[in-house]
C-alpha cells in the first residue's frame, strides 16, 4: 500500500469510491440473480413444491458429494436464467413508440441503484477515513426519496411505449399508486429524522447504536414505511400495474428477452435498496447492541458488513414471503389504504413525536 | 486549465438551456409526452447547478419534487388526454401574446435579481453546506408571514380539487 500513500488525497477519494461503487454493484447483481432464486425455492416451499433443482454445469459431475447438493439447491439456476434472458429474440413490435420503448427498461434500473450510494453498509474498513459508504451526504434521505421518485418513469414510459391498451393502463396505475406511497413512505420517515435530528443516513446509525434501534422508537412509521416500500417495489400484494389476471402482464406485457429481463432486474434491485434503507433506518444498520464502536481492525469492519448484509437477507426474505402468502388488493382497496389510512396516520404520528419530543424528552 | 467546478457549470447549464428549448420547441416531436420528458431533463440539470452552489438540501428538493411528483402527474394527465389533437394543434395568437408576455416579466425580474446579486463570496458556500438547518430557521423567522401564506395557499388549492371532484355534494 506504500505507493498509495503517496498519491493525492483526492485521486485516493476517487479509487476509493469507484472500488466502492464497483464492489456494491457486482454484489447488488449477484444478490439479484439469488433473490430470484430465493423467491423460487421459498415459493415452492410454501406451495409444497420441490422447486429449481435439475439445473447443473458439467463440472459438478466431478465433485463428490458436494455436487449434487449444491444441484439440488439450484445453486446454478441464475446462470440459467440469465443466459436464457440474453439468448431469447428480442422483439421489438411495430406499433410500439420506439424511443421509450428502448429508454423505458434503462430509466426503470437505474434509480434502485443509485439509491444504494448514501446506504451506509459498513463503519470503516482498513484506516478509520475509509467510511463504508460511497456518498456520504448531508442530505441523504432526500436524494433517496429524489432518486426513488424517479424511478417510476420507467414504468410510467414502458406503459406509454408499448402503445397498447393494457400497458397503458399498467402505465398509469402504477403512476398513481406509486405517487400515493411516495407520499406516505415519506411522511412516516419524518418522525425518524425528527427523533434523530439530522437528515444524514450515518448519524442516524450512531444515534441507533446509542438508543437502541428505530423500530422500538417508532414502530408506526415502521408499519408504514414497510407496507409502503412493497407498493412502491410493485409487490404482491400491490402489484396492481402487472397483475396478469386483469392487464396480462401490465406496463411489460409488449417486453420480451433482456428488455424484460431489465425491469425483473429493477423490481428486485428496487427490493433490494428498500431492504437496505429499511436496514439503515429502523434496525441499526451495520450495528449490533453490543457491537456499534466503528471497527478498528479490518477483521471488525468485514464483520459490520457481514452484520448489515444478515439484516438485510432477512428483511428480503420477508419480502418473498408475503409475496406467496397474501392475494393481491382491488385497484380501490389499494388507494383507499394509502389515501385514507396511512397518510393520516403518518400525519398523526409526526404530530406525536413533535408533542413527545417537545414537552417529554429533549 | 478551467477548474472543474466551471466545466461542470458550463455543462449544466448548457444542459438546461437545452433541454428546455427542447421542452418548448421540439422541431421533431410535437408529442406533449416527449415536451415533458425534456421538462425533466431539464429539471434535473438545474438541480446539478444546485449541487454546485453546495445547495445539496434544494438539489434533493428540486428532484423529489418537481421531477419527481409534479411532473408525473403532468405525465399522467397528459396521457388521459387526447394526444392527436394536441399534436395537430397550431400556435394561436393569443397563446403567442401570453406566452410573449410572461416570460417578459419572468426575464424582468431575474434580471432584478442579477443586478442586486453581489458577484461572489465564500461566504455563501459555508452557509449552503449545511442548508436544511439554515433555510428551516430562515423560512421560520425571516419569512414566517410569506411561508404561512403559501401554505394557506395549497389548503384553498386542495379544497378547491376537492370541490371540483365531488361535483354532486350530499
Amino acid at each position: 500500500m506504500n505507493f498509495f500513500d503517496y498519491l493525492e488525497p483526492t485521486t485516493q477519494f476517487v479509487i476509493f469510491s469507484a472500488v466502492k461503487i464497483l464492489i456494491v454493484f457486482g454484489v447488488t447483481m449477484t444478490f439479484v440473480a439469488y433473490a430470484v432464486l430465493a423467491e423460487r425455492k421459498i415459493s415452492a416451499w410454501i406451495q409444497d413444491r420441490v422447486g429449481p433443482n435439475r439445473t447443473a454445469p458439467p463440472i459438478t459431475k466431478y465433485i463428490p458429494i458436494l455436487g449434487p447438493m449444491l444441484v439440488r439447491l439450484g445453486i446454478f439456476q441464475p446462470m440459467a436464467d440469465g443466459l436464457k434472458f440474453l439468448l431469447k429474440e428480442d422483439f421489438t413490435p411495430a406499433y410500439v413508440r420506439k424511443v421509450y420503448f428502448w429508454l423505458a427498461p434503462a430509466i426503470a434500473v437505474i434509480p434502485a441503484f443509485l439509491t444504494l450510494a448514501v446506504i451506509p453498509f459498513g463503519s470503516t474498513l482498513g484506516n478509520p477515513d475509509n467510511k463504508m459508504v460511497i456518498a456520504d451526504l448531508n442530505v441523504g434521505i432526500l436524494y433517496t426519496f429524489g432518486i426513488v421518485s424517479l424511478g417510476v418513469y420507467g414504468i410510467v414510459l414502458a406503459g406509454y411505449a408499448a402503445n397498447s391498451k393494457y400497458p397503458f393502463l399498467g402505465g398509469i396505475r402504477s403512476s398513481a399508486q406509486m405517487i400515493s406511497y411516495e407520499i406516505a413512505m415519506g411522511m412516516s420517515v419524518v418522525a425518524v429524522f425528527m427523533v434523530v435530528g439530522d437528515l444524514n443516513l450515518g448519524s442516524v446509525v450512531q444515534y441507533q447504536a446509542k438508543h437502541g434501534w428505530m423500530v422500538f422508537h417508532q414502530p408506526l412509521a415502521f408499519i408504514i414505511f414497510l407496507i409502503a416500500a412493497f407498493a412502491e417495489t410493485n409487490r404482491l400484494p400491490f402489484d396492481l400495474p402487472e397483475s396478469e389476471s386483469e392487464l396480462v402482464g401490465g406496463y411489460h406485457t409488449e417486453y420480451s428477452s433482456m428488455k424484460f429481463a431489465l425491469f425483473f432486474l429493477g423490481e428486485y434491485a428496487a427490493m433490494i435498496s428498500a431492504s437496505a434503507m429499511m436496514v439503515t433506518l429502523f434496525f441499526g444498520g451495520w450495528t449490533l447492541p453490543f457491537l456499534s464502536d466503528p471497527a478498528s481492525s479490518l477483521l471488525g469492519g468485514l464483520l459490520h458488513i457481514a452484520i448489515f448484509i444478515a439484516k438485510l437477507v432477512v428483511l428480503l426474505v420477508v419480502f418473498i414471503w408475503v409475496r406467496w402468502m397474501l392475494p393481491r388488493f382491488r385497484y380501490d382497496q389499494l388507494m383507499d389504504l394509502g389515501w385514507r389510512r396511512f397518510i393520516p396516520l403518518a400525519l398523526g404520528n409526526i404530530l406525536a413525536t413533535a408533542l413527545v419530543l417537545a414537552f417529554i424528552s429533549p | 486549465m478551467p477548474d472543474l467546478t466551471d466545466l461542470l457549470f458550463y455543462g449544466f447549464s448548457g444542459l438546461a438551456l437545452f433541454f428546455g428549448f427542447l421542452c418548448v420547441a421540439n422541431p421533431l416531436s410535437r408529442s406533449p409526452v416527449t415536451s415533458a420528458m425534456f421538462l425533466v431533463l431539464t429539471i434535473v440539470s438545474l438541480a446539478g447547478l444546485f449541487t454546485l452552489l453546495h445547495a445539496f438540501f434544494l438539489a434533493a428538493i428540486q428532484v423529489l419534487v418537481y421531477a419527481g411528483a409534479v411532473m408525473v402527474l403532468f405525465l399522467f394527465v397528459i396521457m388521459l388526454l387526447d394526444l392527436k389533437e394536441e399534436e395537430r394543434r397550431r400556435f394561436r395568437r393569443f397563446t403567442v401574446g401570453a406566452g410573449v408576455i410572461a416570460v417578459g416579466v419572468i426575464a424582468g425580474l431575474l434580471l432584478q435579481t442579477v443586478l442586486k446579486a453581489v458577484p461572489y463570496s465564500p461566504n455563501t458556500t459555508v452557509l449552503a453546506v449545511g442548508a436544511t438547518r439554515p433555510l428551516g430557521v430562515i423560512l421560520f423567522t425571516q419569512y414566517l408571514l410569506p411561508f404561512e401564506l403559501l401554505s394557506l395557499l395549497l389548503l384553498v388549492a386542495v379544497v378547491g380539487v376537492i370541490l371540483l371532484t365531488k361535483k354532486e355534494l350530499k
